[in-house]
């Protein structure tokens, strides 16, 4: 029964690919977004309210010279069509990745995750004590990462629709037409902004080996628990004599 | 039966536990040691990347300037042209029912701010070396044979409507001149006063769907609209579809174009 004591080791978590391409899509994503947010403000059609009565407007004036959004049309469109072809090169090299590395299994929700993501939620906010069984990744997560992916293609599918209406034809009429795909392409960005805002809170919560993580892909993991009770007795102070042989040993 | 149910259940669940714990463990393990020593080339690189970037995207915003947008991005913007209108320009856009049609918003008042006599205007048409083809009034214009033309107008702001436009296709206004222009590839169109002024490639005025208007719904158009006579396509921005036409020049270059050099695309094909 008794196991040869396990030394801390650390676990390929993210290949090397994944975090390239993960890095990499990061600032692309933002330059598409900011132009994109350049190209909105000269025709801002989307509002929330009754009548003339608006109660909700996306990015009204002041915040767009705040951010330098506005009178930018031309520029916006120059950056959103130079760095659309690296963001779509990027996105494909990833999707691609996923699919032929089999790196897509620990992503993809199984038949369990959409029952366990909002247990998963719950935990995470502290209303429930236990967390669902997960692998790499939980239920949540596996849901999240993989409508964030569905959303990039729509994003991507919609703006091709909208960028060559009449040489992709009939692509647009997927949307309901050119205003159609405007509006998709539009919605599907604050789905992924509001994306990267919880992604953002969840990696300040998971802490910094898990950030870590992303960067050199490895993750350290803790001894295993089974071989600190080395004479099986099920008596505590087998952690001490376990720090003693491991102490005596190096 | 049911307490079977259960103890599968069960079974099933440890399982899953199982497997996906098994799944977390799949990547290859490392000793602490060789961690730290990868971890610090991989920060390294990192930050190498991250000042790579930032040097990319201050070398892209520091670029000179073409015509008002950083140059790198002025060639991405004619590599787009050439690879779209070898992929897939020609094509053409959904046209759609009269009554689908609605007037369409005034926006670009460039060039056509005073009111002119449409009585008084007449379109010169003029080959590559500046030689007059044609001079031609509002009645020859009626004369030619005409169409209609319902299409969705897109703006480069975003907004578009459908609008139906009656006039002459450029193919069949074109037709007396073919024989004429020599090697010309472009079209070069103007305001009577110069002020606002596009180009375009001839194979694109030659398209089915690019139409000298002379009428939006059915009524002549008015002022704003470019009276007596403007373009009207689906398949390039309206931009492009300048108002008010007072010279038509067929070219050998690529003419000057009043929103490229402005910072816009020249192509502006959709």
């Amino acid at each position: 029964m008794s196991t040869p004591v396990a030394e801390p080791i650390a676990r390929l978590k993210h290949p090397r690919a994944i975090r390239w391409l993960h890095w990499v899509n990061f600032p692309l994503l933002l330059v598409m977004v900011w132009s994109g947010l350049r190209i909105y403000w000269a025709e801002a059609a989307y509002a929330a309210g009754i009548g003339s009565w608006q109660w909700f407007e996306f990015f009204p004036a002041p915040l767009n010279e705040a951010l330098g959004l506005d009178r930018r049309l031309a520029r916006g469109l120059a950056f959103h069509f130079s760095f659309g072809w690296l963001f779509v090169i990027n996105g494909l090299l990833y999707t691609t990745y996923l699919a032929v590395s089999g790196e897509w299994r620990h992503i993809v929700p199984d038949r369990r995750s959409l029952a366990e993501a909002p247990a998963v939620v719950l935990h995470d906010l502290h209303l429930k004590r236990e967390a669902p069984p997960q692998g790499r990744y939980n239920a949540a997560q596996r849901l999240s990462y993989t409508i964030v992916l569905a959303m990039t293609v729509v994003i991507v599918v919609s703006g091709f629709a909208i960028y060559k209406p009449t040489q992709l034809h009939p692509l647009p009429l997927l949307f309901g037409g050119y205003q159609g795909a405007r509006l998709v392409h539009f919605t599907m960005t604050i789905g992924i902004v509001l994306f990267f805002l919880v992604h953002l809170l969840q990696v300040a919560r998971a802490g910094w080996s898990n950030l870590r993580g992303m960067i050199t892909g490895y993750e350290i993991e803790p001894p295993v628990a089974a071989p600190i009770d080395a004479d099986g007795d099920g008596d505590e102070l087998d952690a001490a004599l376990v720090e003693s042989t491991d102490g005596a040993r190096s | 039966m049911s307490g079977d149910d259960t103890h599968d259940d069960g079974d099933e669940r440890d399982d899953r536990a199982a497997e996906l714990r098994r799944q977390a463990q799949s990547g290859p393990a490392i000793s602490v040691d060789e961690f730290r020593r990868r971890s610090r080339r991989s920060f390294l690189t990192g930050a190498a990347g991250f000042v790579g970037a930032g040097a990319f995207w201050r070398w892209v915003q520091t670029q000179p300037t073409d015509d008002r947008i950083p140059s790198v991005l002025r060639s991405t913007l004619e590599t787009n042209e050439a690879i779209w209108s070898t992929v897939s320009d020609g094509r053409s856009a959904p046209e759609y029912p009269i009554e689908r049609a609605t007037p369409i918003q005034v926006n670009g008042r460039v060039g056509i701010r005073e009111q002119i006599d449409v009585d008084d205007w007449t379109l010169r048409v003029e080959g590559p070396d500046g030689e007059l083809l044609d001079e031609l009034d509002l009645a020859a214009l009626q004369a030619m044979p005409q169409r209609d033309l319902v299409i969705e107008h897109k703006c480069i702001e975003g907004w578009s409507s459908i609008v139906h436009w009656g006039g002459v296709r450029y193919g069949d206004f074109h037709a007396p001149y073919a024989g004429r222009i020599g090697d010309a590839e472009y079209v070069a169109l103007a305001t009577p006063n110069g002020e606002y002024y596009v180009g375009w490639d001839l194979d694109a005025m030659l398209h089915p769907q690019t139409l000298l208007a002379l009428r939006e719904h059915g009524e002549p158009l008015d002022q704003d609209h470019g009276a007596p006579l403007r373009l009207a396509t689906p398949n390039r921005y309206g931009i492009k579809t300048i108002k008010r036409i007072g010279v038509i020049r067929y070219t050998r270059e690529r003419p000057a174009d009043y929103w490229a050099e402005r910072g816009y695309d020249w192509y502006a094909g959709l």
